[in-house]
């Protein structure tokens, strides 16, 4: 889902560097100090859970879990997925430097937006409701993600369209996939620790 | 992907990655950090490819400069090609101009052919500088040279955080994993193994949530208030100077280069 550098027009990548400052800086006041070790510990967890690589057919696909993430941190995912880019683009050669902006954007955005649209569903008392909604935030977080990637690459020159179709197309599967995984994850933590995703346990099981 | 060309970050060797010392090791974090940065801006807004291959060329010779490991750097050249090879193949076919050659009934265009050619230009002179003058810093250095530079002091504690765990969390991942293999568990496309590594993942997070509860009381226990102490002062060598010398005129011919 990683966009290389070079291939986006200036626009983009100032629209998207703005948005992404933006971004962190909302989540950085968000976060305070106290924090900190939180968010760290879970960014380095979804970076490693995203290099789960599940197969699919003869080919493999790998998680993304922006939905999730989302639901765990809410606006402070932004700075999160800033600096697991960073860290991938520095030390793997992953993605762009340039287009850090851009990349960031397209994860942390849709991520945000399941925090908002699915929070309320994934603490609903009733375990049905809730791996529904997590089901919702996994594959939404992904189709946002994917049209936020086509979107980027059709703004910076329509000979890019018909790679933006293909790259929907093709996570199709991903978008699935995610949706299972976020919805166990989801019912897991309830089970196991409710308050993670703000769930009052008296609330939940009273 | 085949399986040789990913680096997985589940096998993470955060600063265990040994690298030869260079020339590169002996400059200044800071100065590497603000030059590969300059370096990749101007990259990527150069239009011509006199001055996109003498991009190529420099991000080239810091690679060799910094006596990058050659396999290595060659697995993640290739895995970042691996990511973009649709699009450029694409790109001849579906950009408009007149027929340069053709595919199975498809015009392909030179201009489409150039364009693609541009991007994998600047892709390579950015990663390969990239990997020679900020890939071989520790992730540690790294992070003082940001603070340094004046990244908000969270952003930067979250990085050093990240970068701590991120090992600490493989280790627990790949834990887990092998209890999985241990019960016969494998991979395969269905509903079963989503939802056991959907299990997985969130097993991960609470595992990982509550260790850093105990990190948080670790740290107050110690004092921590917010805030890290930098200790290492950087300075501004002689060798800075020299290499600032030879590099930012190059910087200036990139740019130059554009407006002939």
């Amino acid at each position: 889902m990683h966009i290389v550098d070079g291939a986006l027009s200036v626009p983009v990548l100032v629209t998207g560097a703005v948005l992404t400052i933006a971004g962190v800086a909302m989540g950085l006041k968000k976060m305070d100090y106290d924090h900190l070790p939180q968010v760290g510990v879970l960014s380095a967890a979804f970076f490693i859970a995203s290099y789960i690589h599940l197969p699919i057919g003869f080919s493999s696909v790998h998680l993304i879990l922006n939905g999730l993430i989302g639901l765990a941190l809410g606006w402070a995912a932004f700075p999160a997925l800033l600096v697991a880019l960073f860290l991938q683009a520095v030390f793997f050669g992953f993605g762009g430097f340039v287009v850090l902006g851009v990349n960031t954007l397209n994860i942390a955005l849709p991520a945000v937006m399941m925090y908002y649209l699915c929070r309320h569903g994934v603490s609903s008392s009733s375990a049905n409701v809730a791996a529904i909604w997590g089901a919702i935030g996994g594959a939404g977080a992904i189709v946002m993600t994917t049209l936020m990637v086509a979107l980027s690459l059709m703004l910076s020159g329509e000979a890019f369209a018909l790679a933006a179709k293909a790259t929907f197309i093709a996570h199709i599967p991903v978008m699935i996939i995610e949706g299972f995984v976020t919805a166990a994850a989801v019912l897991l933590i309830r089970q196991v620790k409710p308050e993670f995703l703000g769930i009052d346990e008296e609330r939940a099981y009273g | 992907m085949p399986q040789f060309l990913e680096h997985s970050g589940t096998s993470w060797q955060g600063q265990n990655v040994k690298h030869t010392p260079s020339l590169i090791d002996r400059l200044d974090p800071r100065l590497r950090v603000v030059l590969v940065s300059v370096f990749a801006v101007v990259t990527v807004l150069s239009q011509s490819f006199m001055s996109l291959s003498m991009a190529a060329a420099m991000g080239l010779l810091l690679a060799l400069l910094a006596q990058l490991n050659i396999k290595r750097t060659l697995r993640r050249v290739l895995a970042m090609d691996m990511f973009m090879i649709f699009l450029i193949i694409l790109l001849p076919f579906t950009t408009p101009g007149e027929t340069w050659f053709e595919v199975a009934g498809l015009s392909a265009s030179k201009a489409g052919f150039l364009h693609a050619l541009m991007i994998l230009l600047k892709a390579h002179a950015v990663v390969l500088a990239l990997l020679a003058m900020v890939g071989t810093l520790s992730a540690t250095t790294l992070g003082h040279a940001l603070a340094r530079l004046r990244v908000p002091d969270k952003l930067v504690h979250l990085m050093l955080f990240t970068v701590r765990y991120l090992e600490v969390i493989g280790q627990e991942y790949k834990r887990m994993r092998r209890a999985m293999q241990a019960r016969a568990f494998v991979l395969r496309t269905n509903r079963h193994t989503w939802r056991a590594i959907g299990y997985l993942v969130g097993m991960l997070l609470v595992h990982s949530l509550e260790r850093s509860e105990r990190i948080m009381a670790a740290m107050k226990c110690r004092g921590y208030q917010g805030k890290f102490y930098l200790f290492d002062d950087m300075t501004f060598t002689r060798q800075d100077v020299t290499f600032s010398l030879l590099f930012v005129p190059c910087l200036g011919l990139l740019i130059g280069m554009n407006f002939l």
